[in-house]
């Protein structure tokens, strides 16, 4: 029971077309968390809710469709309804994630720098990255590498000139690189032209994470593209598999900030 | 910028109901039945009922005295239609007065599933809008694949972004509401190069659009529909073959997970009462879609409206689906629900009317897009986003609220009764009132009558000499044998986190033939689909082509680590004038054999859809009439549960030094292959000795196989299909970027010739890597199943097939792959 209690509370939002919060909320429980999935429109009714949660966590998704700009909608709408709790809740001791969508909507509602655009490809891109954790946050503690996939079709960061600033502030959080996956299968490493290869980056002192790549489908080995070709060489070597991958971290680095 | 004024649309104010005089010649009543009721000078679009079915309205109206009302017209004609009863299905034919599908398909189910007693894993099949099987003690999986070929001719944006929503909704509809998981897609289209303009209108007006810009928007379509709906895209396939010009074959499937039982009952149980509220819930109702199950149901030609395709809007969808599968559901507010298709509301109610015993509907409660909507459009409108549920006056209030909170309009339209009828009301006024029993069963019986053909060609002329190289390199850019990289990489498959074998694998990511998912996160059980589809076979027998379907589904499956004990498969026919007694004799040919091999393979039919006309009536650059009908095409999709993921086995060769097997025999069947397809090329010389199923043999191959799996001997397995065995292993060396030395001297099965071995498509093959060490313990397993140690990968580049001490192939695989990758490049 006593553990129960100790659980760092984890919002997910949900409405509208996000869709990425059944997997946000269990990689959040296995690590250790007790995630609730909840609709915007439940939090407006009662923003008090917001108070009695360590962690908000936009998750990925297709909120109002993307059509009038990526997370543009609900952001407007989480402003406009909910501002004040927003503050409230940054003024504390607390965390806050934006997978893709929500990265994007993070954007919109000026908690993290810069915004993102139409890849360079113009196309919707589904595939894996490579990704260097460079700035300092709680979300990348013990991080170097992670391969994890993206999937969207406004992936590409712009800064332009707030990039100074970014470095100074170590608000960059991941970059784009040639690692394990794009070896693997020959991949450029940046998918969507993002300015300075950025893939997510920070606001509030690393507090604030949001990134283009989705941890939460790379939480399992198996879930990785080189699984067959591991899970065949290293059972023939005797070894075990292991069970999690790369972007599970992320998910323990924000439960543990609160332990 | 553009101005800020919203597109404003305004229908004429009409008459809401008109009467439809019956008592006419049969030849104007035939013209009634095929081009719809007379409004001025045009018609208002297909009723598709033939004269004998117009007649058996003619009496029902004159025992009545009186005449009908056109929006009971409208309606009988959504219901009798081909799309939503199936009549080439259920007439009686030949020597099976039962017809089709009860003789072959149902009967097949239903003896696989008596044969596994205990062990059987069908839970509900058929009788839902998708089958459902057992996945664990707790869960369900559900597959329904449906077509939506008609819409994308016309509008393919529009046609596959409803098809895959549309088939979204039979996860949704199937028992309380099934969560979608995963989506499949299979494209059969004419050859993307081809620019030669077809007409639908007579001095070639109204044009066709080109096979490119149909495929573009087809892709699109299913992008924007799985996308925005958080549903991964895992499953697919596509086709080319110049008769795909005129309609193109559109397939869409949604894998769905429901508890199997909920609040302490069946999930897959539910039955509307007497008093329930009959509640549309969703979209509202526009003039889009109007008579689109009627004009699936004929050839397709000048008088095909554009305006019977929908407009699909997955956000809508999105957050019903969310409201109902996360929260309704459990919360019980709800006793039946189903998806609004084909049809629309007419069909759907009149479904669930059956559950109750009746159903009356006030129309103007209906909430409408636009305004002067007469009432026969409302109640047949096939606008997308809606479900039909039945809600006990007791919960509206709790459901009506739930609904509001999450964006989401839900609209009491009427009252479920147990009259035995039909009812149907405009402010007040009753304009339908029908016996569900006329409704349903009034529909007369055809006697359908095949007569045998069968076709000859010419052999293809074979190359001189023993190298293959050419040919092979030239087979793997083909486009029905190339990877198609540029579709798979704008389809999320990632979503939902449980993708474990990807549409797109290993380093030199060749397309898949079978697809491995866990949809529940914390189980190591996984899903696996796949499919078989051979349309070319057609043109030498569709017994072959449906045999071949079927093991190539369920060979797919297996080789990806599916057990043959938990193989469930579905059933989509797309044939072609089907009223003509050739090709209802071709379709009765292709029924034989899927009772034999889903019989034989104990892999029950779960569910099924058939799409009868895809026809195109028109004419050509000259403005010559033309026809154009597509082969005759069986899609099988297979759905297995695999026990343990991590005993699944991915295509491309893993590592050098190991030792590459081939499965099965190899014979002289190079007929309507890809390779004879090419060798032909326009003289339509494509041979006779199409590939035939051994059906008992396959059987102990498979089964071996499958524990050869189990434990964990098979480094890699490539089911041998498309190509046949040449392009199977250039694929697996492609996939794994390593090279391979191979001999073709043991090779099992009477093919004699260079060309058969390498490129005939002889059914039950598959082409294996494993470990060294592993070699006695597999052969032993193997035991006198036929089988050939074929050679080995190597590190490096080289990729070597050596027949008769002479080099037949010698290449490396970094020409392979920008070969097998060369048609997507020029896609995307």
């Amino acid at each position: 029971m006593r553990t129960a209690i100790k659980k760092p509370k984890v919002i997910v939002m949900s409405g509208y077309g996000l869709n990425c919060e059944e997997e946000t909320k269990f990689a959040f429980d296995r690590a250790g968390g007790a995630a609730d999935i909840v609709h915007i429109n439940d939090l407006i009714k009662n923003p008090k809710m917001l108070a009695k949660y360590k962690i908000l966590a936009f998750p990925g998704g297709f909120a109002y469709g993307d059509d009038t700009g990526s997370g543009k909608a609900y952001a407007n709408k989480f402003k406009n309804h909910l501002g004040k709790e927003l503050e409230k809740f940054l003024k504390r001791n607390t965390l806050i994630i934006g997978i893709c969508n929500g990265f994007q909507i993070i954007t919109n509602l000026g908690i993290v720098p810069g915004g993102l655009t139409f890849n360079k490809g113009g196309k919707y891109l589904d595939r894996w990255v490579d990704l260097e954790a460079v700035g300092e946050s709680p979300w990348l503690r013990g991080i170097k590498k992670i391969s994890i996939p993206i999937a969207h079709g406004e992936g590409r960061y712009i800064i332009g000139e707030g990039y100074e600033r970014l470095i100074q502030e170590k608000a960059v959080a991941f970059k784009y690189t040639k690692g394990r996956i794009c070896k693997f299968q020959n991949l450029e490493k940046n998918p969507n032209g993002s300015e300075h290869d950025i893939a997510g980056v920070l606001g509030y002192r690393g507090r604030v994470l949001g990134m283009m790549p989705h941890p939460e489908r790379g939480m399992f080995f198996r879930q990785r593209p080189d699984y067959y070709k591991e899970k065949e060489l290293r059972t023939r070597e005797g070894k075990i598999l292991p069970e999690e991958a790369d972007g599970f971290q992320i998910f323990k680095n924000g439960i543990k900030y609160f332990q | 910028s553009l101005p800020l004024i919203a597109p404003k649309v305004e229908l004429k104010k009409r008459p809401p109901v008109i009467k439809v005089p019956l008592n006419i010649p049969d030849k104007e009543l035939a013209l009634l039945g095929k081009e719809g009721i007379p409004e001025g000078r045009s018609r208002r679009g297909p009723l598709a009922l033939d004269l004998q079915s117009m007649k058996a309205i003619q009496e029902y109206f004159q025992k009545l005295g009186r005449a009908p009302n056109d929006i009971e017209l409208e309606s009988l004609a959504q219901t009798w239609s081909e799309h939503c009863k199936h009549t080439i299905f259920a007439d009686p034919i030949d020597d099976a007065p039962k017809g089709l599908y009860k003789t072959y398909i149902k009967e097949a189910t239903n003896l696989i599933r008596k044969k596994k007693g205990k062990r059987d894993f069908c839970i509900s099949v058929f009788s839902d809008n998708s089958g459902g099987i057992i996945f664990d003690d707790e869960y369900m999986i559900t597959h329904k694949v449906e077509t939506h070929n008609s819409p994308s001719a016309l509008d393919p944006f529009g046609g596959a972004i409803t098809g895959i929503v549309g088939v979204n909704r039979d996860a949704l509809g199937f028992g309380l509401g099934a969560k979608p998981v995963a989506n499949a897609f299979g494209f059969c289209f004419g050859e993307p190069d081809d620019a030669r303009p077809i007409y639908r209108g007579k001095d070639k007006k109204t044009a066709m659009f080109p096979p490119r810009r149909i495929m573009e928007g087809v892709i699109r379509g299913i992008n924007s529909g799985g996308n925005c709906s958080g549903i991964p895209t895992l499953s697919g396939f596509v086709r080319y073959d110049d008769r795909f010009k005129g309609k193109p074959l559109v397939f869409a499937g949604t894998v769905g997970l429901i508890p199997r039982k909920i609040r302490g009952k069946p999930s897959h149980e539910k039955s509307a009462k007497p008093g329930d509220y009959v509640v549309m819930l969703g979209g509202r109702v526009g003039a889009d879609g109007i008579h689109g199950a009627t004009f699936s149901s004929v050839a397709m030609d000048s008088s095909s409206p554009a305006t019977a395709v929908q407009i699909g809007d997955p956000i809508t969808q999105k957050k019903l689906s969310d409201a109902i599968v996360r929260e309704a559901r459990g919360a019980g507010l709800y006793s039946s629900i189903t998806d609004n298709g084909a049809g629309g509301l007419s069909c759907s109610v009149a479904e669930m009317a059956k559950e109750s015993g009746g159903a009356r509907v006030d129309l103007e409660k209906v909430p409408l897009k636009y305004p002067n909507l007469e009432p026969w459009q409302i109640w047949i409108s096939e606008s997308q986003e809606r479900m039909t549920l039945s809600v006990p006056k007791k919960n509206w209030k709790e459901f009506n609220a739930l609904m509001r909170s999450r964006g989401v309009e839900a609209t009491v339209i009427g009252v479920f009764t147990g009259s035995g009828r039909m009812a149907v009301r405009w402010k007040g006024k009753t304009i339908m009132d029908m016996p569900l029993e006329f409704l349903h069963n009034g529909l007369p019986k055809h006697r359908l009558e095949g007569s045998p053909h069968t076709y000859w060609h010419e052999e293809p002329a074979l190359p001189k000499g023993t190298n293959r190289t050419k040919e092979l390199e030239k087979l793997l850019a083909n486009n029905n044998v190339a990877g198609f990289s540029f579709i798979s990489d704008q389809y999320d498959y990632e979503v939902q986190g449980g993708s474990v074998l990807k549409p797109l694998s290993g380093p030199g990511r060749i397309n898949t033939d079978a697809q491995v998912f866990s949809p529940v996160l914390n189980s190591k059980k996984g899903v696996v689909l796949s499919t078989g589809v051979y349309p070319s076979y057609s043109d030498i027998s569709t017994y072959a082509m449906a045999a071949a379907a079927i093991d190539t589904a369920v060979r797919n499956a297996v080789a990806a680590g599916a057990p043959l004990s938990h193989l469930a498969i579905l059933d989509n026919f797309c044939w072609c004038s089907s009223y003509d007694k050739v090709r209802l004799f071709e379709l009765h040919e292709a029924l034989k054999a899927c009772y034999k091999y889903a019989v034989g393979y104990g892999t029950p039919f779960i569910s099924g859809k058939d799409s009868m006309w895809n026809d195109f009536r028109g004419y050509d650059e000259e403005g010559k009439p033309i026809k154009i009908s597509i082969p005759p095409t069986l899609l099988i999709s297979a759905i297995g549960v695999a026990p343990d993921v991590s005993r699944t086995v991915s295509p491309e060769f893993k590592n050098a030094g190991d030792l590459i097997y081939i499965l099965g025999e190899t014979n002289d069947e190079l007929g309507a292959s890809e390779y004879a397809k090419m060798l032909a090329g326009k003289t339509g010389a494509i041979g006779n000795r199409v590939p035939k199923v051994n059906l008992a043999r396959n059987l102990h191959t498979y089964r071996a196989l499958e524990s050869a799996m189990k434990d964990g001997l098979v480094a890699s397995a490539i089911s041998v299909s498309s190509g046949g065995l040449g392009a199977a292993l250039a694929k697996a060396a492609i996939g794994g970027m390593l090279g391979a030395e191979i001999s073709l001297k043991n090779l099992p099965g009477n093919a004699s010739t260079v060309d058969a071995k390498l490129f005939s498509e002889s059914q039950g093959r598959v082409v294996l890597s494993i470990a060294p060490k592993h070699e006695r313990a597999f052969r032993k397993i193997i035991g006198k199943n036929p089988f050939a140690k074929l050679g080995r990968v190597i590190g490096g580049s080289k990729f070597e097939i050596r027949d008769k001490n002479q080099k037949v192939v010698g290449t490396n695989v970094g020409k392979l792959c920008s070969a097998y990758h060369s048609f997507s490049k020029k896609m995307r």
